[in-house]
């Protein structure tokens, strides 16, 4: 694959002009600015849910800390119902994945055997749903009817199989030679034996790749739980920010009668907020490259 | 190698029944999951009672299509879905274009790849986090009011009034998708060929024209691609965030067909009348991506399919 960051090679014809050498200046000042304006809410996040209540309703609160105050992060950290949201948003993402790769890596292998009569009904069942869905109202009586309400398949079963992904993962699996297989079979391998014990070894890249696409989307996801979770107790962190930010009028009256409530009421979204983005934020650095490279093979083979 | 021989089902299934049955669970997926909802679109047409059968207890005709027909709410939430449908296509899909050409032209790697990695940020978060910090970030404290103070404004509250919220929505969308949408430009723009720039260079073209007749052209295919597949979700505009970002003082411009469906379905148990809006909603979408690629295919030459 070609690297996204491997420069242009300049030949020797190469020389600036000018114009171009104010160009050069004028676009590092663009993507400065760029880069500053992606910056700049998270900083500002992070120094309100560090900062007082006086000074943040003061509107003093910008780039560091003011009047530095810990009372919310206290409270959060021995919140149940946050931390439980956490559990839930963890146990939904795991079971999720699993079921997602299992039913993705079958499909996309049996997608990849080109000599496999019907596939391309196959296929065209799959990409169908990518231009035309059910929509909301239908999914909604569908589960509701299949009593899957309040229960971790409400989220896990109804986006099991993201096409994007499965054409991602069916293109790999055309791209590896054949050879290797037909020698499998000739060993006597059955079809089962053959993915689990040569395809799949030969995959983790891509394996890698999905796996994160598909925990990232459960990870980040709140509409499902939102919709499908009645009870308190099965919430994921999403929806607990969600209601958050919904009732954050309610909460600014209701906490302002102490100290503490108005300190608490003035920076929780911010605490919140800085609490749920900070997994992804951690291992961002580290998946990027993983994330690029997939989008990549789907958009070049896709 | 294998020949891709036509032979009778018999001898492909006794031959691939393992391939076959690796199968059946994910079309039973697509079969529960995406093509029931589908025919569970016939509640449009009857009536339906909550709790009784999926798909309805007897036909009532179009009678909820006239409904919404003659809804002015409905005519209401459909222009301000055209409104935002239009806001996000004219900012959001060329915006990337300019940064991935605007990248394209930093020599320095370290530089162009912590731009990258910025920029791609907030496409990882969760569409909730990103309500979060643009509400934070418009309150009457927050960093926006402060500096519409320097200019002796008063603090404005954004987020209840309705003139601002088009404004805001496509904002908080450049800001979590433009990033991200470059790379596929990025990885188009290394495939060009280098001895086209030099050609171009021999023939006396400067910096622009390189761009015009060299880079954009190389571009076009995967330009072209996009914008059909954003013309084709041009009515499914971005329902999760808008459910996040607006409230009944903003609905006069905010509402949009897919949260007027989610109340009117989920919270007020209109489901026949919600479905028949929503049918409606997935045939434009089916009509608009399948009449771009048309169009395209006979115009330029690309298309999905």
């Amino acid at each position: 694959m070609v690297s996204l960051l491997t420069p242009r090679p300049r030949t020797s014809v190469d020389q600036p002009t000018r114009g171009y050498r104010v160009f050069q200046g004028i676009n590092g000042v663009i993507l400065t600015a760029v880069v500053v304006v992606t910056l700049y809410p998270f900083v500002n996040i992070i120094a309100r849910s560090f900062s007082g209540e006086r000074q943040i309703r003061a509107g003093e609160v910008t780039l560091w800390p003011k009047g530095f105050d810990l009372t919310t992060y206290r409270i959060v950290f021995t919140d149940d119902v946050f931390w439980r949201g956490y559990g839930n948003t963890l146990f939904y993402t795991v079971v999720s994945t699993v079921v997602a790769m299992v039913l993705t890596t079958c499909y996309a292998y049996v997608l990849s055997k080109k000599h496999l009569k019907g596939r391309n009904v196959l296929v065209g069942i799959a990409v169908f749903t990518m231009f035309f869905s059910g929509g909301l109202i239908p999914n909604y009586v569908l589960i509701t009817s299949l009593g899957l309400k309040n229960s971790v398949w409400a989220i896990a079963l109804p986006n099991a199989i993201s096409v994007f992904n499965l054409l991602v993962m069916k293109a790999f699996f055309e791209s590896l030679p054949t050879e290797l297989e037909e020698a499998a079979e000739i060993d006597g391998l059955s079809t089962y034996g053959t993915l689990l014990r040569i395809v799949l070894p030969l995959s983790k890249a891509v394996i890698a790749t999905m796996v994160l696409f598909y925990s990232v989307s459960y990870w980040n996801s709140w509409f499902q739980a939102f919709l499908y979770m009645d009870r308190a107790e099965l919430m994921p962190v999403t929806v607990y920010l969600r209601n958050l930010i919904a009732g954050a009028t309610g909460a600014t009256n209701a906490g302002a009668t102490t100290e503490q409530g108005s300190q608490v009421a003035a920076n929780i979204q911010a605490v919140t907020i800085v609490l749920t983005s900070l997994p992804i934020l951690c291992v961002y650095p580290f998946v990027q490259r993983y994330f690029v490279s997939g989008v990549m093979l789907g958009a070049v083979k896709g | 190698m294998r020949r891709p021989v036509r032979r009778g089902w018999r001898r492909a299934l006794r031959r691939d029944w393992q391939l076959y049955s690796l199968a059946v669970l994910p079309l039973l997926f697509f079969l529960v999951f995406r093509y029931l909802p589908m025919i569970g679109n016939v509640i449009a047409f009857r009536r339906f009672e909550p709790g009784g059968s999926l798909l309805g207890e007897h036909w009532v005709g179009l009678r909820y299509v006239e409904m919404f027909l003659s809804d002015p709410t409905f005519w209401q939430v459909f222009r301000n879905t055209l409104w935002l449908g239009a806001l996000t296509l004219v900012f959001c899909f060329p915006i990337p274009i300019v940064l991935a050409l605007l990248l394209n032209e930093v020599r320095r790697t370290s530089l162009k790849r912590f731009v990258q990695s910025v920029s791609y940020l907030p496409h990882f978060l969760s569409v909730v986090i990103v309500a979060g910090i643009t509400m934070q970030m418009l309150a009457t404290d927050g960093p926006v009011n402060h500096m519409l103070g320097w200019f002796g404004q008063e603090p404005t509250r954004f987020i209840q009034e309705p003139e601002w919220f088009r404004t805001i929505y496509v904002g908080s969308e450049i800001w979590q998708t433009a990033g991200w949408g470059t790379i596929l430009y990025l990885a188009a723009l290394t495939t060009i060929d280098d001895d086209l720039y030099e050609a171009a260079r021999i023939d006396g073209a400067n910096r622009w024209q390189q761009i015009w007749h060299v880079t954009l052209p190389g571009i076009r295919p995967t330009m072209i691609t996009l914008l059909i597949l954003n013309i084709g979700t041009f009515l499914a505009v971005g329902f999760e965030k808008i459910l996040l970002l607006y409230n009944p003082l903003t609905y006069p411009t905010a509402d949009v067909v897919s949260t007027y469906l989610y109340r009117t379905g989920v919270e007020s148990n209109s489901f026949s009348y919600a479905a028949a809006i929503g049918l409606f909603e997935a045939i434009v979408g089916l009509v608009l991506i399948t009449s771009a690629n048309q169009l395209s295919r006979r115009t330029v030459g690309t298309s999905l399919w």
